[in-house]
């Protein structure tokens, strides 16, 4: 059996729910057109299709479109070698799908990391925390209206959040330089580059309301 | 003929006096057994470990005496990423080292968050922790970390002791 073959036998089962198979170097992906199906599709597959490992839940985040969310399960036979992908939709209000805990237990962390980073619920998970992030961090990182940059958050006793420089240091590159040398950070002079004089004023800001004293790295007075 | 030699203290030879200052002597029994809490938290850690192993060898300098328990550290070298998740463990373990302790920040993420610009982490673990001595790179060369290590004994052999005590700051506010 190939994948796209497994994938055809999904097909055949499911009928409209499943789409045509997609072949990409031997792997297939079908897409599932209703999420609340997903255990019951993951299920046959591991049933009658011999799919005993789940390699990967992953997330999208089509922010603008709707529906919102795209989950995708990838599935592997460990003793026939194929591999399918099935992919889903889930719309933004609902934010829930089924969880497949029940038929691999992998997907317990699984689930709990999409939960942790998209904010998207697992039914039936029995214990859906968050694994990267602490128990009430109050944002889900991975989503598209969430800035790199962070934002701040407080929980006394646990951890907090500040947000960070993008700009300024020796790992950021300038952006609209007109040549390689001019964007490139490490030869940024620290005593005469405005970027970085301003990075470090700033830190030295945030060293003097922890501690009280001004002591932050590198000098800034030479010129 | 087997040659003579007499072990232990030989008056002949060491009965000299040196005199010095209590705070001289103190700094140096200080500086030689730096007893460092290796905080490691990525890759950094890796090259400390390094820096205690033979090749780079940080006996040399009486650190070798690592200690994970943060009461019997006076040094602490934090080596790695700092998460926000982690920050507070950190400041908690920084806060249960004795005084007199120091804090080296090896490494690139350590002092800056280095190429971490992100949410998740901590830009600097100055901003939880006083920092004594930054190390630049990524992960630093051992040589750097006891380059580090030698700036730090310079800035301990400057500092006051006598004057920092608390029962001669309690005598002062007597007076």
């Amino acid at each position: 059996m190939t994948s796209v073959e497994a994938a055809k036998k999904l097909k055949a089962k499911f009928g409209d729910l499943i789409s045509e198979p997609l072949e990409f170097r031997g792997e297939a992906s079908v897409t599932l057109t209703d999420a609340e199906k997903i255990a019951e599709v993951c299920l046959y597959a591991k049933n009658d299709l011999d799919f005993n490992y789940l390699v990967d839940i992953s997330s999208l985040d089509n922010y603008g479109d709707d529906p919102r969310w795209t989950l995708i399960y990838h599935l592997r036979g460990l003793n026939n070698g194929c591999e399918v992908r099935i992919r889903t939709d889930v719309s933004e209000e609902k934010s829930k799908v089924p969880s497949v805990l029940s038929i691999w237990t992998t997907a317990n962390w699984h689930e709990r990391e999409v939960y942790d980073m998209m904010g998207i619920h697992f039914k039936g998970h029995p214990d859906l925390r968050r694994i990267l992030m602490w128990e009430g961090y109050p944002y889900f990182p991975l989503r598209k209206d969430f800035p790199l940059a962070g934002k701040e958050s407080e929980l006394p006793g646990i951890a907090f959040t500040r947000i960070t420089p993008m700009e300024g240091g020796p790992f950021v590159t300038v952006a609209g330089g007109n040549s390689a040398q001019s964007r490139e950070p490490r030869i940024r002079i620290p005593e005469t580059d405005s970027l970085e004089t301003m990075s470090r004023l700033e830190r030295r800001k945030e060293i003097q309301e922890a501690h009280g004293h001004p002591k932050g790295p590198g000098p800034i007075e030479k010129k | 003929m087997q040659a003579q030699s007499e072990i232990g203290y030989n008056s002949k030879i060491e009965g000299d006096v040196v005199v010095t200052t209590v705070d001289a002597a103190l700094n140096w029994f200080r500086k030689n057994s730096v007893w460092p809490m290796p905080m490691g938290l990525a890759c950094c850690a890796i090259e400390l470990m390094a820096v205690g192993a033979s090749r780079f060898d940080i006996s040399r300098f009486g650190s070798e005496v690592m200690r994970f328990s943060p009461r019997q550290a006076d040094c602490m070298i934090v080596a790695g990423t700092v998460t926000y998740k982690m920050a507070l463990s950190v400041k908690r373990i920084w806060d249960q080292m004795p005084e007199p302790k120091w804090c080296i920040a090896m490494g690139a993420c350590a002092s800056t968050g280095g190429m971490y610009r992100s949410y998740a982490v901590l830009q600097g673990v100055d901003r939880i922790i006083p920092v004594d001595i930054y190390i630049s790179g990524c992960p630093p060369r051992p040589e750097a970390v006891l380059d580090a290590l030698m700036k730090l004994q310079d800035k301990i052999s400057k500092q006051p002791v006598i004057e920092n005590l608390t029962i001669t700051n309690l005598k002062k506010e007597a007076v």
